[in-house]
């Protein structure tokens, strides 16, 4: 039976506005926590500015946009890798939701988690 | 579409040659797109390396140096060179593929695609300035 899917244009724009999301931030911010303080070629701010900063109302949305948007761009990418790439379609609806069950679980994690931040 | 051709059991089958499961492994653009699609597992790990340091900001300061020590542990260290290699990969992949999927317009004359993806550069170099500069300077 041919099953109409009319969530998928829905799905393609979160993928496209993740993937720019990602282009965008991730690289800088990966680059500084992730290289540049833990290999100590740069000074990790101090815990109160860091803080103040991720207290900003606008850091929130902004770092909950991030995180929400790159998951569903990632969840939707590493989907059709595992069709393409590995040529698993007849496992669709476990692929599918392990993918999209884990964008929805990790924006609802993000909004917990930016909230809480005093 | 040729998978939905199941709802007739009468159906003729396509006769269609078996793609090796390695077939990415080929050549080298094949290889490099499927680095490029592998890089969603980087945008992924980025994210809960993210929510992991935002959780000890919300704990507080101990909690917080106890993210640096632990992103430097040689494992999780690694992991995020690897994964700051991809993202570069995407970003680069991503912004060079900007002028195929948006056509611009300006005065019915089409935006040539090396401005489309100079001005995505331009956005990704003043993104990158100014979150180096929040969280570098001291004042």
């Amino acid at each position: 039976m041919y099953i109409r899917r009319p969530i998928e244009p829905f799905l393609w724009l979160l993928f496209s506005a993740g993937g720019v999301m990602a282009a965008l931030f991730i690289p800088a911010t990966l680059f500084l926590f992730g290289v540049a303080f833990p290999l100590g070629w740069l000074t990790p701010p101090p815990y109160d500015r860091l803080l103040a900063i991720v207290g900003y109302p606008l850091t929130r949305v902004l770092l909950f946009g991030l995180c929400s948007l790159s998951l569903f761009h990632g969840a939707h990418r590493f989907r059709y890798t595992l069709y393409d790439g590995l040529q698993i379609k007849h496992l669709n609806e476990v692929i599918n939701s392990i993918c999209y069950g884990g964008a929805v679980v990790g924006t609802l994690v993000a909004a917990y988690l930016l909230w809480i931040v005093p | 579409m040729t998978e939905h051709s199941a709802y007739t059991p009468y159906h003729p089958r396509w006769h269609r040659t078996r793609v090796s499961t390695y077939w990415w492994l080929g050549r080298g653009s094949y290889f490099l797109f499927i680095l490029r699609e592998l890089s969603s597992l980087a945008v992924a790990w980025f994210v809960i390396d993210l929510l992991v340091l935002v959780s000890a900001i919300a704990k507080g300061d101990a909690a917080y140096q106890q993210f640096l020590d632990w992103s430097g542990h040689p494992f999780v260290l690694a992991l995020n060179i690897v994964s700051f290699a991809f993202v570069t990969l995407h970003a680069v992949t991503w912004f060079n593929l900007a002028p195929q999927a948006m056509v611009v317009k300006v005065a019915g004359k089409r935006v040539p695609g090396a401005l489309i993806a100079g001005s995505n550069y331009a956005a990704l170099a003043v993104v990158s300035l100014v979150i180096l500069a929040l969280l570098l300077t001291r004042w």
